[in-house]
């Protein structure tokens, strides 16, 4: 049961072929079996997720019924949830209980759902393997000895080992869409702004997006219901109407125009995800949409204005981490200023760290127009390329990541890593919509597909991926080798 | 561009990040690496382009000025790693 799609544990639970209790259970001794190996929770909410559970069985029992109601979730530990620790990846959150709950929390605590725990991260999020958390690296399911991608590493583990029904994850440059491909699950980014980022801690205000990890597109649309909507507490949210976004994944693809960036396809990717990703393309083909190339020529710019604006916001963001309201302090400060230091010294990693001190260059007095003002231009550019776009195509298909996981260590240096975010990194700039949906399994490992729209385009996303996903299987492989390992 | 250690020690000031001897060649190295990523967007002409701040170039909401949070400072202040009487306790500011 427990490897079952939301749209297909909702039918049963609504069915009464299982409780939420009995389905609870599951997820935790499997957890409790297959946590050690793969190191994708921090936190596991044992006693309150079953309490939830009988809850929601208790409101089914009375009438009530919701799509999510009953149905266990993992939040990623960036998203404040009360009575229970939110890490960030970080010593310096290691003993923090929020006193409230971020906006995405609450929303899904309202629909029914069940909290099996909080999940494994990059540091603040800054990663794209998972391995800068301060409690350890996450491991891969589909091979223990590569990364599951980052910065929301523990929740595509957890989806795509069966730890929990679904997740919740942050894209900041493609924070949900290369863990998904990594680990062979369905991530979706929303445009910026239209899930509220309240309570969910700040990275990079400008770039920071909640979206969904599961086991499919339809599962990714049932989730948007639920989180998609204007939040009053977050005044980046956006005044837009919600939709229905199940509403129209059943739509034809007949007609549908896709364009193909060629610097997508160019020098860096690995001819084997290329094959996985250009067959993907020919079942859209055989669906009746047609693929032209398109060119997004400010593309290869995208990282190098990333490491600007994202460290500059996260500079400015994490200064709230001072010692004195919050967190962690240091033992035996001298003076205030030895306080702020060594607590800042020891509570952060070294990634974390960098990012600071190359945001605190940036915006230093004498350096705002050469760097934090040129991104910002630069992200005009991004911006207008895919405003170009989208005057002849529907959607942005490429790949979601250069090639599949790689090995846990094999990237020490810090810009080869900035590097592997080169597909993802323009859609944060441009604030747009974007997902990756399994395309292949090269070598064994899964790749990932990318699917772009233009700004709200959500409902078109997963109409896409949903019809692709109809006409393929890759969404439903599991990974194996930790069942033979046990 | 490079940076030299004694900019990197200033960097880490302005941070209020306490940088080791031990450390400081390591992160000068790493930072310049990174500048010298960042350094490829300066190739671009960008004199009439318009700096894009947020992506949907949406105009900040307001709200009417009416208070909506409630006084939680007991609550709040718990988690603080000193507090006492109301008040954060920090080491001592003024001799």
């Amino acid at each position: 049961m427990i490897e079952k799609t939301v749209a297909e544990l909702s039918a049963a639970l609504a069915a009464g072929e299982v409780s939420s209790v009995e389905l609870t259970q599951a997820y935790l001794d499997r957890i409790a079996k297959f946590n050690a190996s793969l190191n994708a929770y921090i936190t596991v909410c044992d006693e309150s997720a079953l309490q939830q559970a009988k809850a929601a069985d208790a409101a089914r029992a009375n009438g009530e019924s919701s799509p999510l109601l009953g149905i266990p979730l993992a939040h990623k530990d960036i998203f404040c949830t009360s009575g229970v620790t939110t890490t960030c990846g970080s010593r310096m959150l290691n003993n923090f209980v929020s006193p409230y709950d971020a906006t995405v929390v609450a929303r899904f605590n309202a629909a029914g759902t069940v909290i099996l725990g909080k999940t494994n991260m990059d540091e603040f999020a800054m990663g794209s393997s998972n391995e800068t958390s301060y409690f350890g690296a996450v491991r891969n399911p589909w091979d223990t000895g590569k990364v599951p991608g980052g910065s929301s590493g523990g929740s595509a583990a957890a989806v795509a080992a069966d730890l929990c029904a679904m997740a919740t994850g942050t894209d900041t440059g493609g924070s949900i869409r290369q863990p998904a491909a990594f680990c062979g699950v369905t991530g979706f980014k929303p445009s910026y702004g239209r899930v509220s980022r309240w309570g969910m801690i700040a990275f990079a205000s400008s770039l920071d997006q909640a979206g969904p990890i599961c086991k499919s597109a339809e599962d990714a649309a049932l989730m948007m219901n639920v989180m998609a909507g204007l939040d009053e507490k977050d005044s980046t949210s956006i005044d837009r109407p919600t939709e229905d976004y199940t509403a129209t994944l059943n739509d034809s693809l007949e007609g549908l125009r896709i364009g193909i960036p060629r610097q997508h396809f160019a020098e860096g990717l690995s001819p084997e995800v290329e094959k996985s990703v250009r067959e993907g393309l020919a079942v859209f083909e055989k669906l009746g949409a047609t693929i032209t190339e398109i060119d997004l020529p400010n593309n290869h710019l995208s990282v190098s204005a990333y490491y600007v604006v994202a460290p500059a916001e996260a500079s400015a963001n994490l200064s709230r981490y001072d010692g004195v309201r919050y967190g962690y302090r240091c033992e035996d400060p001298v003076d205030l200023e030895d306080m702020y230091k060594r607590t800042r010294s020891e509570g952060f990693g070294a990634e974390v760290k960098r990012r600071i001190m190359v945001g605190t260059y940036a915006l230093s007095a004498g350096f705002y127009d050469a760097y934090y003002r040129k991104a910002q231009k630069i992200r005009r550019l991004i911006k207008n390329d895919f405003n170009e776009a989208f005057k002849e195509v529907d959607v942005i298909i490429g790949p979601t990541s250069p090639h599949t996981a790689f090995g846990i260590g094999a990237k020490s240096d810090p810009v080869a890593m900035y590097l592997e975010d080169i597909y993802t990194i323009a859609v944060n700039l441009a604030g747009l919509p974007g997902m990756s949906v399994p395309v292949g399994l090269p070598g064994g490992l899964p790749a990932g597909m990318h699917i772009v729209g233009n700004d709200f385009a959500e409902a078109k996303l997963l109409n896409v991926a949903h019809q692709f996903q109809l006409n393929t299987d890759w969404h439903k492989r599991k990974p194996t080798a930790l069942d033979k390992e046990a | 561009m490079a940076l030299d250690k004694s900019e990197v020690e200033k960097i880490a000031h302005l941070a209020r990040l306490h940088m080791s001897a031990e450390d400081v060649g390591e992160v000068t190295k790493r930072i310049t690496d990174i500048l010298a990523l960042i350094d490829q967007m300066q190739s671009v002409e960008t004199e009439n382009v318009e700096p894009l701040a947020h992506p949907l170039d949406v105009v900040q909401r307001l709200r009417a000025d009416e208070v909506t949070e409630t006084n939680r400072r007991d609550e709040l202040q718990k988690l603080a790693p000193l507090s006492e009487n109301g008040l954060f306790l920090v080491p001592k500011v003024i001799e």
